[in-house]
């Protein structure tokens, strides 16, 4: 219960900081988000526009009022976004918050599949190649881990799109559903939805699972030869419960924290991805934020990639103190 | 993980070197105690590396790319009698034909783009801002870390959990989304500074690692002994706790630096950095991307295949080399060096990862 309390602490403390930090690139920095707005402000409408006019309009757009002293201005914007009030989005003309909530559940469909297929491929792999150490197997999965880890995901994405997108049309290459399918709870949009998947969650898959395999294996490989694992093959237990619960769950929990960090990455990552695929999810609407210069969608949907990535790591170490029952729940070491 | 304490005895310094030298008979020129440190820190462990064959090709890579910056270098700079030095060309519009295939003439080894440069020129001449923001970006991130993880790790109590939480705090943001929004409101020119963005907050996670194996090392007896001997903190973490991190610290440094490759080609890749000339492999794959038609055309695919390459091999290398530091830093691995024929790589999980 304590460490509930704690992790929860810990995260709404890291979304206050983002959010706080965010205020800070909108409003202080000289050249930032404020200033672009309104300079683009002066662009569209000449230069001899009011400025209570300009006030109305930056603060319709990222909820901050120029001319209000700082602490106000935190407040407002603060206030706004506990609200849901992410501000209005100017090339889209809607509320960044529709856009977003319509987009983020295709990012999280895209992320859950991409990491689980990840760490299902990663573990296994790793666990396989320590049990045949040595063997053929082994070392050509070692070679081929180390080579997929030195290709960057966008650029297997893009050789996916050009070779198996464009060229043989094997996989569709954009889009997050086929055109001619109504969204909706039926099957032709489901496996559609999956179809559409498969190439941008390979990009990463592929990419992404051979420096955790590579752990994997180097952590199974070193469990094996404990002294536990040997006495608990004496002891005749069977071969599946030693693999997962000696050899398996101790070789996993050293991983977890860089298992968890790839999780932010992976997100981070859908920027790119789904520009590339133009797979309309968080990411995406983020990369056309940048090329217009919508200031409010970009500061947006920064933050709730951010609080997404926040719950994932969040749910991510529950599960390892269900996993790891050491947990310790508060400060022992001793301070000098 | 597997901690050494041979590790610090190896440095003559940490036992209090002072106290027996007086006694010593034979005098040490100075000129023998450098000879024996170069031996005892640079060529011994180098040989014993250099025997992994990651090391070896991981380090090839690596070398050939400052050869290749060299190059770059020498061809482009201004100064002095180099002016006159010219191997390579830099990659100027309309320097030969346009769109021109990889292979087909010598004067343009690889090619040319849609706009008649020549495509090795342009990859060689990126290589030298693209090491500067990888050295920027990947000293930054383990120094970074290196102190933050070991302060909080050693000092423990209050500092430890005012470090940690910020440490924390960064690990969580995504990486690249941050970077993105830095990028977009400073518009940054300087490839060091560039690097410095990049891994803003990779530093976070690295600390993270270390600080963990300093709580396990400070407990160890010869740390204990030199604090009840009154030596100061800095001096401890420097003498006791450094050395034995330094596994964690090189391997960090590497993949901080593939971070780097990544994110930079990524950022000129999608023109969220702005470019003016191809000075960077993303820039010469967002030109193709962008104005060739790369993706669907399958005559120009080869102006987006071949900038993808040097990415590829750079990071490879990277990856080998920092696989290779296992046999150096692992004493298991070490110590049976010698008799085994086929040393396997269960040491493995004592190179720490990040995996990106």
């Amino acid at each position: 219960m304590n460490w509930v309390l704690k992790r929860t602490g810990q995260s709404v403390f890291t979304v206050w900081a983002v959010a706080t930090i965010s205020f800070g690139l909108i409003r202080l920095m000289p050249g930032g988000a404020e200033d672009i707005i309104v300079a683009r402000i002066h662009e569209s409408q000449g230069s001899d526009v009011p400025a209570e006019v300009i006030r109305e309009q930056v603060q319709h757009r990222i909820n901050i009022d120029p001319n209000a002293p700082i602490h106000e201005a935190y407040l407002q914007y603060m206030g706004g976004l506990v609200r849901g009030d992410f501000g209005h989005s100017v090339y889209l003309n809607r509320d960044v918050a529709t856009i977003l909530a319509e987009a983020l559940p295709w990012t999280i469909f895209l992320m859950a599949i991409s990491t689980l297929l990840t760490f299902g491929l990663a573990l296994s792999l790793g666990a396989m190649m320590a049990y045949k150490e040595g063997t053929r197997f082994d070392i050509s999965q070692t070679g081929v881990a180390i080579l997929t880890t030195s290709i960057p995901y966008y650029v297997a994405a893009v050789l996916f799109i050009a070779y198996l997108g464009n060229r043989t049309s094997i996989f569709p290459a954009r889009g997050r559903y086929p055109a001619v399918v109504e969204p909706g709870f039926t099957i032709q949009f489901i496996v559609g939805s999956f179809h559409h998947a498969i190439l941008p969650a390979a990009s990463f898959v592929l990419t992404v699972y051979g420096l955790t395999a590579l752990a994997m294996r180097g952590n199974s490989i070193q469990i094996l030869g404990e002294d536990y694992v040997r006495v608990a093959r004496l002891r005749g237990l069977s071969d599946r419960r030693i693999a997962l619960r000696y050899v398996g769950r101790n070789a996993v929990l050293p991983m977890y924290t860089s298992l968890l960090i790839s999780i932010g990455f992976m997100f981070g990552g859908s920027i790119i991805l789904e520009e590339l695929f133009q797979y309309p999810g968080i990411g995406y609407y983020m990369y056309q934020a940048i090329e217009y210069q919508d200031m409010p969608l970009m500061m947006g949907t920064f933050l709730v990639i951010t609080v997404a990535v926040v719950i994932a790591l969040f749910v991510g170490d529950a599960t390892y103190s269900k996993l790891d029952p050491r947990i310790k729940s508060g400060d022992d070491s001793e301070s000098y | 993980m597997t901690v050494s304490p041979t590790e610090g005895d190896r440095e003559p310094q940490t036992d209090g070197g002072e106290m027996f030298a007086t006694a010593e008979l034979t005098q040490i020129s100075r000129r023998q105690r450098y000879g024996e440190w170069f031996q005892e820190a640079v060529r011994e462990p180098f040989s014993i590396a250099w025997e992994d064959w990651r090391m070896k090709v991981g380090l090839t890579i690596i070398l050939g790319f400052i050869a290749m910056a060299a190059l770059a270098w020498v061809s482009s700079s201004t100064f002095w009698v180099l002016e006159n030095v010219t191997i390579l060309e830099e990659p100027i519009s309309n320097q030969g034909p346009q769109s021109l295939q990889p292979f087909e003439s010598s004067d343009h080894l690889l090619g040319t783009d849609n706009q008649g440069r020549d495509i090795l020129a342009g990859v060689v001449h990126a290589t030298p801002m693209m090491l500067q923001m990888i050295l920027a970006g990947a000293v930054f991130a383990t120094v970074m870390a290196t102190a933050v993880g070991t302060v909080a790790g050693y000092k423990g109590g209050t500092t430890e959990r005012i470090l940690m939480t910020i440490s924390d705090v960064a690990m969580t943001i995504p990486g690249l989304p941050l970077v993105i929004v830095l990028v977009v409101l400073i518009n940054p020119q300087n490839p060091w500074f560039i690097g410095i963005i990049i891994t803003i907050n990779v530093w976070a996670g690295i600390a993270r690692t270390i600080h963990s194996q300093v709580l396990t090392l400070r407990e160890h007896s010869y740390v204990e002994a030199s604090r009840t001997m009154g030596i100061s903190t800095p001096r401890v973490i420097q003498k006791d706790i450094l050395p034995n991190l330094m596994p964690y610290i090189t391997v960090n440094f590497v993949y901080s630096a593939r971070r780097v490759i990544y994110d930079s080609v990524a950022l000129y890749f999608l023109g969220i950095l702005s470019f003016q000339t191809v000075e960077n492999w993303g820039v010469m794959m967002n030109l193709a991307y962008q104005t060739a038609g790369a993706l669907y055309n399958p005559a120009t695919t080869y102006m987006l295949i071949i900038p993808m390459i040097p990415i590829i091999v750079l990071s490879f290398g990277l990856i080998l080399f920092a696989q290779g530091t296992d046999r150096l830093f692992n004493p298991r691995v070490r110590t049976r060096q010698s008799g085994r024929t086929e040393p396997t790589e269960d040491a493995d999980d004592d190179t720490p990862r990040v995996p990106q």
